[in-house]
């Protein structure tokens, strides 16, 4: 391998060789072509986000509601840290679950989970206290607190946590491919089986790329949804403007 | 025929090796000397990474305090590299730094530079102006009063970013095993491959037992560093 990467000489030249391996139209069809991993890392990644938004963002947004549970919404968060993403993926491979795509997925939820949920539980729980009194005192309910005053005042950090979460699941199903799971990341381990360079930097550059994307388009999304800026936008036009964003229309008719 | 089963088992010596057992004594009895390179391998790789990459990351917090547009630059470009995959990162410096301890700690400490670069700077920003200027006045400037009175202040801050730093830095020297340098990464990878329960298992778990230390050390070093927030808390 070494030796494979030394005989190169020319660096920009390796990288040229990967980026001609990415754009050969020959290496994206068949069964283990760039188009079937991309497939594959996309589908795997968006089910894992979507588990991990179901179990995460429930737990997270009822402590932060009720104000308990702290120690465990955040301390999730450092315990994800501290466990290497690679060993929970060898030791869910040696488990019965074994060669199945469930494996993958599995361990992208464990790693999507703690983000999501101690954003959201810090989200709820650093909401303007007298927007919260203010709307109590307006006779609303524990549901309509939620869902009228604190949600919409938590959604740039609940939207921060799936960014970060989606981001590090997109990573994370990259790293599948250790265990011969689904996903680009094959593309690159291949090339460290065969020695061949191109295709490890051709993979590499591809990861790279949808990497990037996502986490571009998850922050054009976590602006899009602020219901806060929105409101913050109508205002700034006069014409439409209708006296107190604050208020949706379900806080109005619950008061 | 009928012979065969007691047989078998009288030549065999049972124990948790051959079970295969998720947990094993004799594994940690037998394969001390490499659990102890893979360990040894392991502390070194994340320390020089967290050591280059708290250096790096002052300097550019430093000048992207001074230099104004530059901030953006700074923040936007280790944003970035934090959401290229490790395995890809690994790969792509491949060609500079071949399959050594190099590219392991190149990539780590990049990594490291996002946590670290925004806790420096939250931490600085965080000093109130009143203090600097009484300091200023007083003839600090320059260096002396980045060490002697912004940084201490900081030192909350500073060691938040690091004690996370530290913590996602051990978890992520593992996949380094990609280029044979990835301390007990290695072993996983290699137990992963002959179906070794507890060579897996092993590893995996001092992976979380040194990142937890780590973590404790930094929390001691802060609360040394930091005596006058000690008493107040105490």
């Amino acid at each position: 391998m070494a030796d494979a990467v030394a005989a190169d000489g020319d660096r920009m030249n390796t990288f040229v060789d990967g980026l001609t391996w990415l754009l050969d139209g020959d290496n994206w069809g068949g069964p283990t072509g760039v188009g079937t991993r991309l497939i594959e890392h996309l589908w795997i990644s968006g089910a894992a986000v979507l588990l991990a938004c179901v179990v995460a963002l429930p737990i997270g947004l009822w402590l932060g509601h009720l104000g308990r549970g702290g120690t465990l919404a955040i301390n999730i968060s450092n315990v994800g840290r501290a466990v290497p993403t690679f060993a929970i993926l060898a030791l869910l491979y040696m488990t019965p679950l074994g060669l199945s795509v469930w494996t993958t997925i599995i361990a992208l939820v464990l790693f999507g989970i703690p983000p999501i949920l101690t954003n959201a539980y810090v989200g709820m729980r650093e909401v303007d206290r007298d927007a919260v009194e203010a709307a109590r005192g307006m006779g609303m309910s524990g549901t309509q607190l939620l869902r009228g005053v604190e949600l919409p005042l938590a959604i740039p950090l609940i939207m921060g946590g799936i960014r970060l979460a989606t981001v590090q699941i997109v990573a994370t199903a990259t790293l599948a491919a250790v265990i011969s799971g689904p996903g680009l990341g094959r593309i690159i381990t291949s090339g460290f089986g065969r020695q061949d360079v191109p295709e490890i930097i051709g993979g590499a550059i591809i990861v790279c790329l949808l990497a990037l994307v996502v986490e571009g388009l998850m922050a054009w999304l976590e602006r899009v949804v602020d219901p806060m800026r929105r409101a913050r936008r109508r205002r700034s036009r006069p014409d439409r403007d209708r006296g107190m964003p604050l208020m949706q229309e379900e806080v109005v008719s619950g008061a | 025929m009928a012979l065969s089963g007691p047989v078998h088992t009288a030549t065999l010596t049972d124990n948790c090796l051959v079970r295969n057992d998720w947990v094993c004594g004799e594994y940690i009895r037998t394969r001390q000397d490499e659990i102890m390179d893979a360990l040894g391998q392991h502390v070194t790789i994340t320390v020089v990474s967290v050591v280059i990459g708290f250096a790096v990351a002052l300097v550019l917090a430093v000048v992207a305090r001074r230099v104004g547009w530059l901030r953006g630059a700074i923040l936007g470009t280790s944003t970035a590299l934090y959401t290229l995959p490790s395995l890809a990162m690994f790969s792509l410096l491949l060609p500079f730094t071949k399959i050594s301890a190099t590219t392991v700690i190149i990539g780590l400490v990049l990594y490291s530079l996002t946590i670290l670069v925004r806790g420096i700077l939250t931490g600085l920003d965080a000093v109130p102006d009143d203090v600097r200027e009484a300091a200023i006045g007083m003839g600090y400037d320059g260096l002396r009063l980045l060490r002697k009175v912004e940084l201490p202040l900081a030192l909350p801050a500073v060691f938040a970013a690091l004690r996370v730093a530290t913590v996602s830095t051990v978890a992520l020297t593992t996949v380094g095993m990609i280029v044979n340098h990835g301390g007990l990464g290695n072993l996983i990878n290699r137990g992963l491959s002959s179906n070794f329960h507890a060579e897996v298992l092993t590893a995996s778990v001092l992976c979380v037992v040194l990142a937890l230390i780590a973590d404790a050390l930094l929390l001691g070093l802060q609360r040394w560093l930091t005596p006058w927030r000690r008493t107040v808390t105490a």
